[in-house]
C-alpha cells in the first residue's frame, strides 16, 4: 500500500492485539522527519501468530518496539486485551512488560555477558518479586527450552554457542508466562540448520505455554513457516495481510510477489529470477506520494502517484492496499508481473 | 619488481587457473591447534563458478583467505599447495601477492560498508587500483571508473563518483565494492558472502549483477556462502565444507540430484521451503559442529549423523569418487544407496538417533567465526 485503511481488523473482543493508525515518526536533522511507521493498523488473535516480513527500512522492527513502547508512538493507538496501552507510562508499563516480552534479533548481545545464566534468566522474577519456587521455575523453563539447567545455570554467555544464546533469550522471555511475546528477527543471525532448531522450539514453546506471537522477519519463507497470518510491510506502510498459503500462492500485491521471486531456490533447475525489483527503498525522510511502492513498481499508474490506496478484501481473509492487485475485480494494465502469481 | 610477476610468467598454457592440494590452515591459540581448514583439494578452470557452502565455523571463509593470502601475520600455519595458472603461490610474500591482487583474483567481502574506506570518496577507492596495476593517468582512471560504476548499475555515476560510502544504500555499497574489484579485470573473483548482509530483493540484484559480469569477462569466481539456494541456480560446481574438509562435491545438478552425504542432506532438509504448508515441522540438525581443536576419531559429522555405525565412530571416511567422475563425497554410508539406506533402517529400529543439544563449552575458532 502501501496504504492505510482497517477493513481487515477484526471485532476487538475477538483479538489480543490490535494496532489501529500506528505513526512513529523521528525527528532528522533540518526539522525534517523520517517517516519510520505510517498508518499501521493489524490485529493478532489468540495464540495466533501474525507475521511481519519486509525489507530493512520497512519500518517492522520499529513496529515491534512501539508496541512494547520501546520507542516513543506518535500517533495511533495499541489496544492490549481491550485496554488501550499506548498511553501508558511509569509503574503501569512496568507492570504491562510481564504480559509483554520481546526476543532480540541478536541473542548474544543481548545477554549480559558479566552475570550467569541463571541469574540472567531469573532476574525478570526478583522483578516482580516472585520468590517463590523461583528456582523450580528457572529449570523448568531452561529444560524446556533444551538445555541442561544444572549445566547451564552458573555459566556465561561466551561459553555458547549462537543458537543456545536465543534458546536463553527464550527461557528469559518465557519465565513470566508472557501473553504475547514479539520476536524481532529471532532468527537472522542464525545458521540454518540451527534456525531450523530454533523454529521447531517457538512452535513448541507456543503450544505449551499458549502464546500468541507477533514475528518479525525479512525472510518470507521462515515467516511463512511459522504464521497464521502475515502482513507484508514495505516503507512503514502495510501492503498485504493474508494467510501465509494464500500470500504464496495468490499474492495480490506486487511487492509480495517481487519478494517471493526474489527468494533464492535450492533447486538447481529453477532459473534464478533476473530482477523483477530494481532500484531502491525510497528514502523515509520523504517517501513518494500516493502508493509508497510506485517508484519500483512496473504497473504503477498516475493514479497510483494521485490516491493513496486503501486496504480492501480481495479474498478470504486475503487484503490488499494496492489499486492494480494482482488478483481480484480490477484488471491489471499490464500482463508483465504476472508470471510471479502464475509460477507456483 | 615485484609487479605482475604472473603476467610476466604467462602462466602455463593449459594449466588449470587454480589449483588447490591439501590446503591446511592451523591456527594457533591458547587452546590448542584449531584445524579451520584441514586438507583441502579442488581445481577450478576459467570463466567456472564454484559454490562453497557450509555453516558458521565450517571453514569457508578461512578457506578463501588462505587462497588470498589474508591471513593474520602471527599464529597461523598454512601448508599445502595453491597454484594460479600453473605457478604456485603459496610461498609468495604480502609484496609479491600485491602483483597478484587485483589483476589476477579479486575478493568481495560480506559486509559492504566495513570493506570501504569511510574517509575516502568512493572514485578515489577505484581509481586507486588503476593506477597502481595499470600505470594509468587520473583522467583515464577516472573515465574507466565511471564507467565501471555504470556498469554495475549505479545511476548518475559521475555523481556518485565523487560520494562517500555512507551516502550510499547497502546494496550501492555492495556495488561499488564489486565495482572495485572488477576493476583491474581479475580473472578470479572470490565473493565471500556476498549477499549476507542485503536484503532478499537486494540480494537478487547483486547475484544477477554478478552472473552477468563474470559471464562478460570470462571470470572464474568462487561463491562462498552459507546458503544452498544462492548457489544452486548459479553455481557450476558446489563443495559443501564442514569442520575445515569438503565433504561433498559435485556439478550443482548432480548434487541436488543424488547427494551423497548426509550432512548435505540434513543442511537441504533444514530450509524452510515456500511450498511447504505453514506450521511445517522443520528437520534440524541435532547439535553443533565438533571441536576443531579435538576432532572426533571418525567421521567429523558422526555425532550429528542419522545413519551413524559404528565404524563412523572409530574410522576417518576419505573423499572417495561417486558414480559420476565429478562427484565426490565422505562418507561409509551415503545417502540413497544399499549402505546408505541399511543403515538408516537398523538406526532407525535399534531407536539410535543422534544425541540432541546439549551444553558444553564452546571453543571458537579465531577468524573462522563470521
Amino acid at each position: 500500500m502501501a496504504g492505510s485503511g482497517t477493513a481487515h481488523l477484526r471485532p476487538v473482543d475477538e483479538v489480543v492485539l490490535r494496532v489501529e493508525d500506528l505513526t512513529v515518526e523521528f525527528p532528522a536533522s533540518g526539522g525534517r522527519k523520517v517517516h519510520a511507521v505510517t498508518g499501521v493498523s493489524f490485529d493478532v488473535a489468540k495464540g495466533e501468530t501474525l507475521g511481519i516480513v519486509g525489507e530493512s527500512g520497512c519500518g517492522k522492527s520499529t513496529t515491534g518496539k512501539a508496541i512494547m513502547r520501546l520507542v516513543p508512538i506518535t500517533s495511533g493507538t495499541v489496544t492490549f486485551n481491550g485496554n488501550e496501552i499506548s498511553s501508558l507510562s511509569g509503574n503501569k508499563l512496568r507492570e504491562l512488560r510481564q504480559e509483554l516480552q520481546m526476543i532480540f534479533q541478536d541473542p548474544v548481545s543481548s545477554i549480559n555477558p558479566r552475570r550467569t545464566i541463571g541469574d540472567v534468566v531469573t532476574e525478570p522474577l526478583d522483578i516482580w518479586n516472585r520468590t517463590d519456587g523461583a528456582e523450580e521455575l528457572v529449570d523448568r523453563v531452561l529444560s524446556d527450552v533444551g538445555l541442561d539447567p544444572q549445566v547451564a545455570r552458573p555459566k556465561r554467555r561466551h561459553e555458547f554457542s549462537g543458537g543456545q544464546c536465543q534458546r536463553i533469550c527464550i527461557a528469559r522471555s518465557l519465565v513470566l508466562d508472557p501473553e504475547v511475546i514479539i520476536c524481532d528477527e529471532p532468527v537472522s543471525a542464525l545458521d540454518v540448520s540451527v534456525q531450523a532448531q530454533i523454529l521447531n522450539l517457538l512452535e513448541d514453546m507456543k503450544e505449551r505455554y499458549g502464546l500468541t506471537l507477533v514475528f518479525i522477519a525479512h525472510d518470507l519463507a521462515v515467516v511463512k513457516n511459522v504464521s497464521d497470518r502475515v502482513a507484508v510491510m514495505y516503507l512503514g506502510k502495510i501492503c498485504e495481510i493474508a494467510s501465509p498459503d494464500d500470500l504464496y500462492y495468490r499474492p495480490a500485491h506486487p511487492y509480495s510477489a517481487a519478494l517471493l521471486t526474489a527468494i533464492p531456490l535450492p533447486d538447481p533447475d529453477v532459473v534464478p529470477n533476473t530482477g523483477d525489483l530494481a532500484g531502491d527503498l525510497p528514502s523515509p525522510m520523504a517517501p513518494p506520494s500516493g502508493c509508497r511502492f510506485r517508484t519500483r513498481c512496473a504497473r504503477a499508474t498516475d493514479r497510483c502517484a494521485a490516491e493513496e490506496p486503501i486496504v480492501r478484501q480481495v479474498g478470504d481473509d486475503h487484503f490488499v492496499a494496492c489499486h492494480f492487485p494482482l488478483v481480484g475485480e480490477v484488471a491489471p494494465p499490464s500482463t508483465s508481473a504476472v508470471r510471479v502469481a502464475t509460477s507456483s | 619488481m615485484a609487479r605482475r610477476i604472473i603476467a610476466a610468467d604467462g602462466g602455463h598454457e593449459g594449466a588449470p587457473l587454480l589449483e588447490i592440494t591439501d590446503l591446511r590452515t592451523h591456527f594457533l591459540t591458547p587452546h590448542g591447534r584449531v584445524r579451520a581448514v584441514d586438507g583441502v583439494t579442488f581445481t577450478l578452470e576459467r570463466g567456472r563458478t564454484l559454490g562453497i557452502v557450509g555453516e558458521s565455523g565450517s571453514g569457508k571463509t578461512v578457506l578463501s583467505r588462505s587462497i588470498m593470502g589474508l591471513l593474520p601475520r602471527s599464529n597461523v600455519e598454512r601448508t599445502g599447495s595453491i597454484r594460479y595458472e600453473g605457478t604456485e603461490i603459496s610461498d609468495y610474500s604480502q609484496a609479491e601477492m600485491r602483483s597478484v591482487w587485483g589483476p589476477q583474483m579479486a575478493m568481495i567481502f560480506q559486509d559492504p560498508m566495513t570493506s570501504l574506506n569511510p574517509v575516502m570518496r568512493i572514485g578515489r577507492q577505484i581509481t586507486e587500483s588503476l593506477r597502481y596495476h595499470l600505470d594509468m593517468d587520473k583522467a583515464e582512471a577516472k573515465d574507466l571508473a565511471v564507467s565501471l560504476l555504470k556498469s554495475v548499475g549505479i545511476p548518475e555515476p559521475d555523481k556518485r563518483f565523487k560520494e562517500y560510502p555512507h551516502q550510499l544504500s547497502g546494496g550501492m555499497r555492495q556495488r561499488v565494492v564489486i565495482a572495485i574489484a572488477l576493476a583491474c579485470g581479475p580473472k578470479l573473483l572470490m565473493a565471500d558472502e556476498p549477499t549476507t548482509a542485503l536484503d532478499v530483493t537486494v540480494q537478487a540484484q547483486i547475484l544477477n549483477l554478478l552472473d552477468a559480469q563474470q559471464r562478460e569477462r570470462f571470470m572464474a569466481m568462487i561463491l562462498v556462502t552459507h546458503d544452498l539456494g544462492v548457489v544452486a541456480g548459479r553455481a557450476h560446481d558446489i563443495a559443501v565444507m564442514y569442520a575445515g574438509q569438503i565433504v561433498e562435491k559435485a556439478s550443482a545438478k548432480t548434487l541436488f540430484s543424488g547427494m551423497r552425504m548426509p550432512y548435505t542432506e540434513a543442511l537441504l532438509e533444514s530450509i524452510p521451503k515456500l511450498e511447504y504448508r505453514s506450521h511445517t515441522r522443520l528437520a534440524s540438525i541435532p547439535g553443533r559442529p565438533p571441536s576443531l581443536v579435538n576432532p572426533p576419531k571418525g567421521c567429523m559429522f558422526a555425532a550429528r549423523c542419522r545413519y551413524v555405525q559404528e565404524q563412523c565412530l572409530e574410522e576417518k571416511p576419505q573423499l572417495i569418487e561417486g558414480d559420476t567422475p565429478d562427484h565426490q563425497y565422505r562418507c561409509f554410508f551415503p545417502v540413497g544407496t544399499d549402505a546408505g539406506r541399511e543403515a538408516l533402517e537398523r538406526n532407525l529400529a535399534e531407536g539410535r538417533v543422534p544425541q540432541t543439544d546439549d551444553v558444553e563449552v564452546a571453543i571458537t575458532a579465531p577468524g573462522g567465526a563470521k
